[in-house]
């Protein structure tokens, strides 16, 4: 029988990491985050770990790419400002492909924002955030479980790809509370031959740089990348479907929105309406060829998101704008109810769907 | 049978810097691989290297090497000595990227008493960049963010590191040093020794700062740039132990 307990959410990313064998965490307190690291400072000393609080989340990141590169598995979390600061030292992480976990709890923003959930760093997640030509390999849990799942997967992914995977939540999953199974399906371990060590009779030195004067060397660098992103692509494009096959309204939402994008969508069902939801699971890599078969029957789709409309473009892409998409988001804190959402599906059902 | 006087010391590798002639950097290397190699602990060794002139020190370090982004090295090597406490880590940064870009992290990591060393190369300029101002130009000193020679009035006084980190607890052995005549070169070494000691035992953070030259862009030539050294910097850079505190923390 599986262990099931009662955790916040923040907690559980907590307790999954710890599960899966981190043993070095380094952050800086920012809300709507900060149960995470306060977790990862009591639980840490007891297997052995270290739990670093940085001056701030400029070093964090930093610590990671050092405790990386030294070949052990490394974490950091933070919020919308306070992730912004790290993205210098993730494009670092993602060129050195260094593996390590981060996590994004989102808050309003643009700015100091609101401490409420919001889900506006989608750009900065799945786009770069950073300087350079670098992908993370975003995932959207939209529960305290996947928030669990997601994060001992994410350790695997990163190890199995050697990059940075984001888990990217929200303020309200990381202050909700919900049952969680305990189980944790992790991979065997993977060899790093590469990690700096310190020589230890090694004859060959083991170098962690991103710098290349080489032109030439440097673009096949970004070429390797480009050739792991596109595997990635192929590999590890996740999402989950409801009712899309008779769907005539398609919602595709994320993380918390999809929640309630689903019980708009159960009642508009109630109700007679052919609703249908997507939900991705990666947004990076982003179920593009999903949507786009879907699209094939699909007569219009329903964007919602705690911003004013970033997926949207990946959406109309996804499906080469061959159906109308709406939109309807919330921002700064406020989360659209069910009935918001469902009063939406009726406008575009009387419209005819175009 | 002829005696062999001098040769590659094991602690760096074959491969001919790029440092300009006349500048410390290659010095300073040797002094640092010496010291790694007659302690025994090569194999053990960790660099971080910075941003700047010696951002490409892993070619020239036989050692394993992480290069940190500018500024950041401190916070880099304080996570690698938290993941192998055995080992023995060093930053190896210059001005800029020390007390100006990094100056929170190099303050962090040695409050926080982190068992790392820093050799801290001191030249009162930005080398690699083209000569700009760094927070260590001397009052006066023409650069090429300086035109009209460093204004206290505007950019305030010149940072003196090692007396500045000396006022925390967390640092155990803090020196200045210089490699400008073979006296000095002497001392310098024994303080890096001392640094790399103190790691060892366990003590807690040490820096070592090293007044360095850069012929290149103070446009003087190498034995100019050497009088430069003792005669502009080290007035306002004296020479020294700025903390020296025995035992754990
Ligand atoms: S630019 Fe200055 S510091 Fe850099 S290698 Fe040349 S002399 Fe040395």
């Amino acid at each position: 029988m599986s262990e099931k307990i009662l955790i916040k959410g923040n907690e559980a990313i907590g307790e999954a990491a710890i599960r899966a064998g981190c043993r070095y965490y380094f952050g800086y307190p920012i809300t709507p985050q900060s149960e995470l690291p306060e977790y990862m400072a009591k639980k840490l000393p007891a297997v052995g770990g270290v739990f670093l609080q940085a001056e701030s989340e400029v070093a964090a990141i930093n610590m990671v790419y050092g405790a990386a590169a030294a070949g052990a598995r490394a974490m950091t979390s933070s919020s919308s400002p306070g992730f912004s600061l790290k993205q210098e030292g993730i494009s670092y992480i993602a060129a050195a492909e260094l593996p390590c976990l981060l996590v994004n709890v989102q808050r309003g923003g643009p700015g100091l924002g609101t401490i409420q959930p919001g889900q506006a760093d989608y750009f900065q997640a799945t786009k770069g955030g950073g300087h350079g030509d670098y992908r993370l390999l975003v995932l959207a849990p939209n529960s305290v479980q996947e928030l669990f799942d997601l994060t001992v997967e994410g350790f695997d992914l990163a190890d199995k790809y050697r990059m940075p995977v984001l888990i990217l939540a929200d303020g309200a999953l990381g202050q909700m509370m919900e049952a969680v199974s305990l189980n944790v399906k992790t991979a065997p371990p993977v060899a790093k031959p590469w990690a700096v060590t310190g020589r230890q009779g090694r004859k060959e030195t083991n170098v962690v740089n991103t710098l290349s004067f080489d032109k030439d060397a440097s673009e096949q660098t970004n070429r390797d990348l480009k050739q792991k992103y596109d595997l990635i692509s192929r590999q590890e494009t996740r999402c989950e479907e409801f009712f899309t096959d008779d769907a005539d309204v398609v919602l595709v939402a994320y993380g918390i929105t999809a929640r309630i994008a689903k019980s708009a969508m159960e009642k508009a069902r109630a109700q007679g309406l052919k609703v249908g939801l997507l939900r991705p699971v990666t947004l990076w890599p982003f179920p593009a060829a999903d949507l786009l078969r879907v699209a094939g029957t699909a007569k219009a789709f329903l964007v919602s998101e705690l911003s004013t409309g970033q997926m949207i473009e990946d959406v109309e892409l996804a499906i080469r704008c061959r159906k109308p998409v709406y939109f309807y988001g919330r921002t700064g804190g406020n989360i659209p109810s069910t009935e918001e959402l469902y009063q939406q599906i009726v406008e575009i059902v009387n419209k005819g769907g175009n | 049978m002829q005696e062999k006087l001098f040769a590659i010391t094991p602690g760096l590798t074959e491969a001919s810097t790029h440092y300009c002639p006349g500048c410390h950097h290659g010095i300073i290397h040797r002094l640092v691989a010496e010291v790694l190699d007659e302690l025994g602990v090569l194999d053990k060794g960790i660099l971080v290297e910075p941003v700047g002139c010696s951002v490409l020190a892993h070619n020239y370090f036989a050692m394993d090497t992480i290069q940190a982004a500018h500024g950041r090295a401190p916070a880099v090597a304080s996570a690698v000595k938290r993941v192998h406490p055995e080992a023995v880590v060093l930053t190896y940064q210059g001005d800029g990227d020390l007390a100006a870009i990094g100056c929170a992290e190099i303050v962090h990591a040695a409050m926080r008493g982190e068992k790392i060393t820093t050799i801290f190369v001191n030249n009162a300029i930005y080398g690699m960049t083209g000569g700009q101002m760094a927070p260590t130009t001397l009052e006066g000193q023409v650069t090429a963010t300086s035109p009209f020679g460093r204004k206290n009035a505007e950019a305030g006084r010149p940072i003196r590191v090692a007396e500045m980190l000396a006022t925390l607890d967390g640092p155990k052995y803090i020196a200045r040093v210089a490699v400008n005549k073979p006296a000095n070169v002497n001392k310098a070494k024994a303080a890096i020794k001392e640094a790399f000691t103190r790691q060892i035992r366990g003590d807690g953070f040490t820096l070592v700062e090293v007044l360095s030259t850069c012929p290149t862009n103070w446009g003087l030539s190498p034995v100019k740039a050497n009088q430069f050294v003792e005669e502009s910097m080290m007035p306002y850079f004296p020479l020294g132990v700025y903390k020296d505190e025995e035992g754990k923390q």
